[in-house]
Order: C-alpha cells, then structure tokens, then sequence
C-alpha cells in the first residue's frame, strides 16, 4: 500500500489533482442543491401552513414520495427525466434544446430531493415559533411580507439550524449516489482512478478521508453558526 | 438599483440564449463513463484517451462537426441519447437487430471476435460444457451479458453482471469469478497488465451468433438524425481509405481491428 | 395583501377527511395520470418479469431486516460505551460512528467490496479455508456495509437514549440493591430502548432507502431486477417508475406497521 501512495501525488501520474477536481466538482453539486432545496423548502413550508387545501395536498405528496422513494431511484429519475422535461418545454415555446450540463442536473436533483427534508424541518421550526411574538409584529403594524422578514424567519431559525445542518451533512454524501449516472464527483473519479491502477485501497481510503473532512469541517462551522444564532437564548438543551 | 437588476436580467437571458445557440452546434458524443481500456479511459490527469477516442476526433474532424466528448454511465447510455443528453455513442457499442429497434447506427468501425479468459491452471474451454458449474462476470448491458445468458445461462452457477469490464476483471483475479466473457481486445488489454499476466489466460473464442454479438461496433445515433448518420459513414469511409485509421491503430493495437 | 395569512396561530387542517371537495378533484386528476401512464406508456414486459419481481422485493427486505437487527444488537454496545464506558473505549466508539456517519455510504461499501475484498484474495490461507465460498459472493459485502451503517447511526441514537434515562430511576434501582448487571438488564437497557424506539422507525425507513446501493456490487435486490429490466427492454421511465412505486408502498407498509408496535407498547411515564 505504501508503494501505492505516490498515485496520489496533485500532478500526472499521480491521480490526486483529478481527485481534487472531483471534490470540488461533490462540493458545488452539495452547495448549489442544498441552497436549492432550502429555496424549495421556504416556499413549501410557507404552502404547507398558508397555502390553500389544493396546495397543501400537493405538497404533502411531494414530500411523501420524496421521503419515500431511495434517494438513488429519484437521482435516476428526475437525471433523465429532468432534462427531456426542459427540453420539450423548450420545444413547445419554440426555442431550441439546450444543453443541461452534468452539473446543472445534479444541482436539480439534490435540490429536489433535500427540497422536501427542507419544507419539513422549516414547516416545524415555523410552528416552534410561540405565536406571541407573530400577533406583537402584527400589533405593531407590520405588513405581512416585512413580519416574514423581521420577525418569523429570523425567530424560527435556533429551531431549524439543528435540522438544516443535518440536511447539510446528508447533501454532501447524497452528491456520491451521481456517480451512478455518471457524473463525474469525487466518488465516481475515485473508481476510475482505482480502477485505472488496481490500487483500490488507497485511493477509497483518499475519498473516505476527503468526505470525513468535508464533514469535519462542516461541523466546525455548524458550531460557529449556532453559537452564534442562540446567542441569548436560554432553553435547556438549546445548544445541541 | 431596478435598472441594475434590470439589466443584468437582460444580460443572464441573452448569455443563456448564445449558450444555447453555441450548444447547437456543438456534438456531445457520449462515452462510458467506466473505463474500457485501451478504448476510452481518463488518464490520471482526467483527460480521456484511447483509441476511440482518437477514431472520435478523426471521424469528427472528417466530417467537419465539433465534437466534445461527454462521459455517460453505460447502463443509461441509450436513454441517454433518446432523451436528447448526448447526440452520438462512441463507446464500443456492437450494433445488434435489438439495439437497432430503438437507436440507428453507423456503418461499423470495428469488430473484434468475443471471448472467455479464466485463471490460470484450470482447463476449461469457451463452450457450454466447459463453463458448466462456474461463475461467470460479463459487463451490464453488453452483447456478451446477452449472448452468456442465451448460450450459458442454463449451464453456469451464476451470472454475474458488472458496471464496467474493469470490475470484472478485477472480481477475476480476486477469485470471485471463475470466468469473464468480453471483447478479445479488451480483454487482451488486462492479459498484458501486472495484474494479468500473474493470474489469467484465454481460454478461448466464442461461438459466433450475429444475431446477438451483432456486425461490430457502429456509431449510435438517434433514428431521426439520417443526415448526421450519413455525414459520418462518410467520415469512417474516408478515414479508412486515406490512411488515418491505419495510423491511429497502429500506436494501439498489431493487427486490423476493423475485421472483415 | 390583506388576504395573506399570517399564522398568529396555526390552525392545524381540519379533520383529514378523504371527501373534501378539493380533494375529490385532486384524486380525480391524479386517477387520470395514472390512466395515462398505464394508458400509454409501455407496460408489456411486466408479466415476463413478475417472478423476478417478487423474487428482488424478497431479497430487498431480507437485507433490509438483518441488516437493521444485527445493526441495533452492534448499536447497543456503542452506544452505552460512549456513555459510561472506559474513556479509550468510549473515544473508539465515538470515533467509528462519525467516520461512518461522515462518508458516504456509496464510498464504503465499494471500500469493503473491492478494496478489503481483494485483499482477501492474495491470501491462500483464506482462499482455502471454509469462510472462502461466502466471501467470493457479493452479499456478505452489501450485508456488513449496511450493517455497519445502520449500527453507527443507531449508535450516536442510542448514546442519547442511555444518557437519557433519568438519573432517579438508576439511583432508585441501586437502593433497591441492584447489582450493576441487573440494573442494566433490568432498568436502564428497556428505559434506553424505549425512549430510542420511536427514531426506529425513521432509521429502519432510511436503511430501506439504502439497500439498493448493494446492486453496485451485483447483489441482486429489486433494484438489480428493474435494472436488468431497463436494459433489456431500452425503456427508461417505465421501470423506474415501477421501482418508485414498490420503495414507496414498502415505505407505507414499514411506517404503518410501527405504527401498529409502537401503539402496543405503554408509553406511560416516557
């Protein structure tokens, strides 16, 4: 195994740039899903509690079925399906078929999937929120839209961050389920490295230390940002 | 402020309308994203290389259309290109009536015989007798996995299919499997590795059944793509009468792929 | 603006009746989909496969189930000693759950399969002993990974639930003279399991959503079947959609029969 450490060196022939390029490749896939499925989540939380009966039903079968159904199928599903569906929405508005890069695809599908694990972690931090502090917003006068902004989302947010950040976690390691289409993250150029030079081990091994990292590092920042988010607020076991 | 954001809207628009445009007329040609060496497979700094790779750029060049090459995972190469993701497979893909009925293909470009290796110090040959009792490893979705399940399916212990050949190969050497059935040339490729050479031989070529291993490897197109197709069987005419296929075979391979 | 609703208190939907009128119209749009689906799209290759099928769902819930009780039975040790187990013992423990809470699981099994797995190979002890004919197969792969997974997830719950249980209940049960392995066995591993078993159902849902990572190491499960499927028939949504279906009516089935234990267990003082 130590023979096949200088496979990993950054530049040809070690694999460690293409390594490198993969992660980066996990990362904006992760990054640009989970902001994504935070945007879906907000609104389908805000369906979910104001939305009218059509709505709300709508959405709990989107989330249903996305909570439902392994993360992989749904990847293969919407990978395919998501294109040929723009794709003919295009066609039909007359426009020509334009190209849906690997990575805008998986930015959709983690987006959609981390969309309904969002609606309901947020669903649940807004009803955590006691309810005095919304009827004092609207006492004061304050427009619907600007008591959403001052006062709903930043009071219900110590009760999401515990469940955002978990959503975190999960998105950079649902990235690795894209190698199954193809795309080309950290774990698929993983196999292909270890498959090019036999050196399986070490280069799984890389991977699995790369994505510990990721985790590692996400958790330092996690524990910056609740700290400062429940700054001032006294619940017992409120920093957990 | 709205100007600004009014603007940039403009802006985003048109700069997605000139991608689209620029997408056009550009040719994404898919690949396997599993390595299949000595045909298509990244090199550590994440380039493609291969002799298809080499016979993509000539053909592309021929036939004066830009082609990017776009890795796909095998097992949804064709739904891949049905649904509109890439616009050509040069992945080593043997055209066959069965594939025929959903995609069209090119002229072939190549055709090698099929073949079982095994390991070493056991005797066996590439018939139903031979392989009865043993594990078998094709690749997913590949003439081979039809033609073990047609031929050996009723005699082996198991069939097992694999994403990549690599995979394969590699269960091989480690003992999984008693018998692998790909490509010759492929297969050739792992023969000469380390790897190879220390655990496995030929054991033998198949029986031939064109109807299952098909006429060799052809460009697959999409069926309403007839002017795309007819562009590139020129291309492959050319490049096999002016000299440029021979070129690109030599620096891979000692003998003529492109069969009979 | 004023018809906005700002909730100065949640009304909760009212009783989930099926018969709304909204409703009624939603189940008929949703009965025309279906139609449509069924209508035209192809579904003329499930009766060739119907066996394999049942056969795949077999095999999923197989995985599913010894996986999640061989994964809780390992989850109880690493719980309890993060919790009161010697301090190189306990930070082992801790460590194991984040390093598999912190990859992917995609990553590990491949890891175990074809990194440890050919290890195996190059040793002729192994390749002679009688474990060999298991470890040339593919399941025992799939099966240790899942485990392991669900074991560490598991795990970090049941860290919670053993630091849970109430201090007075462990005191009381060692003035009763309890001794330390009577207590456990008596008082603290049932309150532990107790106050872990409602996440259960979450965690079992969760490995059911794993399970069919195992056929990209060519265990076959219900996954590997309707793979096997696109590639035979070149259909691309037909027996997705299919495979939708089945993980979401196991899903059903899971939550539902949980439900059902969960509601014949007391839950009184918890």
């Amino acid at each position: 195994m130590d023979a096949t450490l200088h496979l990993l060196s950054l530049t040809s022939p070690g694999w460690g740039g293409v390594l490198l390029g993969g992660l980066v490749a996990s990362l904006q896939v992760a990054f640009g899903g989970y902001l994504l499925g935070l945007l879906i989540g907000t609104g389908g939380a805000a369906g979910k509690l104001w939305g009218g009966p059509i709505l709300r039903d709508l959405l709990e079968v989107y989330t249903t079925v996305v909570r439902g159904v392994p993360e992989l199928v749904l990847i293969l599903i919407l990978y395919y399906a998501g294109t040929d569906a723009v794709n003919q929405l295009m066609a039909l508005a007359g426009l020509p078929s334009v190209d849906i890069s690997g990575l805008a695809a998986g930015i959709f599908v983690i987006g959609v999937v981390q969309g309904a694990y969002s609606t309901e972690v947020l669903r649940g931090a807004i009803l955590s929120i006691p309810p005095g502090q919304i009827e004092a917003a609207r006492a004061y006068g304050m427009s619907p839209l600007l008591a959403l902004r001052r006062v709903t989302l930043p009071a219900m947010l110590p009760f999401a961050l515990p469940g955002l950040s978990n959503l975190w976690l999960i998105a950079t390691k649902d990235t690795a389920l894209l190698a199954v289409v193809g795309f080309a993250e950290l774990t698929l150029v993983t196999r292909q490295a270890a498959g090019t030079t036999k050196a399986y081990m070490t280069f799984f091994l890389a991977a699995g230390v790369l994505y510990l990292g990721i985790t590692l590092v996400s958790n330092l920042v996690i524990r910056a940002i609740e700290k400062r988010a429940l700054r001032g607020m006294t619940r017992p076991g409120g920093a957990a | 402020m709205k100007n600004l954001l009014k603007s940039a809207a403009v802006a985003l628009l048109m700069g997605v309308a000139a991608a689209g445009a620029a997408a056009a007329q550009e040719l994404k040609v898919g690949v396997a994203a599993e390595p299949y060496p000595p045909f298509s497979s990244p090199d550590a700094s994440g380039k493609w290389v291969g002799w298809e790779v080499d016979f993509m750029n000539a053909v592309c060049a021929e036939a004066k259309v830009k082609c990017v090459l776009t890795p796909v995972a095998w097992d949804g190469i064709i739904p891949a290109l049905t649904s509109k993701k890439i616009d050509a497979i040069m992945g080593s893909m043997s055209i066959t009536p069965e594939r025929s009925k959903t995609i069209a293909f090119s002229d072939k470009y190549y055709n090698t015989p099929t073949a079982v290796i095994g390991p070493k110090g056991v005797k066996f040959d590439a018939t139903p007798e031979g392989l009865k009792g043993k594990v078998l490893g094709v690749q997913v979705s590949t003439i081979h996995a039809d033609y073990a399940k047609k031929y050996f399916g009723p005699v082996v212990s198991e069939i097992k299919e694999y994403q990549t050949q690599d995979e394969a190969n590699q269960d091989l050497a480690s003992g999984r499997l008693d018998a692998v059935q790909a490509d010759l040339i492929t297969l050739q490729a792992f023969l000469d590795s380390d790897q190879g050479k220390a655990c496995c031989e030929v054991k033998g070529n198949v029986k031939d059944d064109p109807e299952i291993l098909g006429a060799g490897v052809g460009i697959g197109l999409r069926k309403e793509d007839t002017a795309l197709k007819d562009k590139f069987n020129a291309a492959i005419k050319a490049i096999r009468t002016n000299g440029t296929y021979d070129k690109i075979s030599k620096s891979y391979f000692t003998f003529d792929i492109y069969g009979k | 603006m004023s018809e906005v609703q700002i909730p100065s208190a949640y009304v909760a939907p009212k009783g989930r009746s099926l018969f709304e009128p909204h409703r009624i119209f939603l189940m008929l749009v949703f009965a025309g989909l279906i139609f449509c689906v069924a209508w035209f799209m192809r579904w003329d290759w499930l009766p060739r496969y119907q066996d394999r099928l049942i056969y795949g769902i077999g095999q999923t819930l197989l995985m599913l189930f010894s996986t999640a009780i061989v994964g809780f039975l390992l989850a109880v040790p690493l719980g309890l000693v993060q919790v009161t187990g010697p301090k190189p013992l306990a930070l082992l423990a801790r460590g194991f759950c984040t390093l598999i809470r912190g990859t992917p699981l995609l990553l590990q099994l491949w890891l175990l399969y074809y990194g440890v797995g050919s290890l195996f190979a190059q040793f002729p002890e192994i390749r002679s002993s009688f474990l060999w004919p298991y470890l040339r197969q593919a399941w025992p792969y799939g099966f240790t990974a899942l485990m392991i997974s669900f074991a560490a997830y598991e795990g970090e719950v049941m860290r919670g639930a053993f630091a849970g249980v109430p201090r007075g209940e462990l005191e009381a049960a060692r003035a009763f003279g309890m001794g330390r392995f009577t207590l456990f066995r008596r008082i603290w591993l049932p309150r532990a399991i107790h106050r872990a078993l409602p996440t259960l159902t979450g965690e079992t849902v969760l490995q059911l959503k794993s399970t069919p990572l195992v056929a990209t190491v060519t265990v076959v499960d219900v996954y590997a079947i309707i793979s096997r499927v696109r590639q035979e028939t070149y259909l691309t949504y037909e027996p997705l959609l299919l495979l939708a279906l089945i993980y979401l009516c196991l899903t059903g089935i899971l939550v539902y029969a949980f439900r059902l234990l969960e509601n014949r267990i007391p839950t009184k003082g918890v």
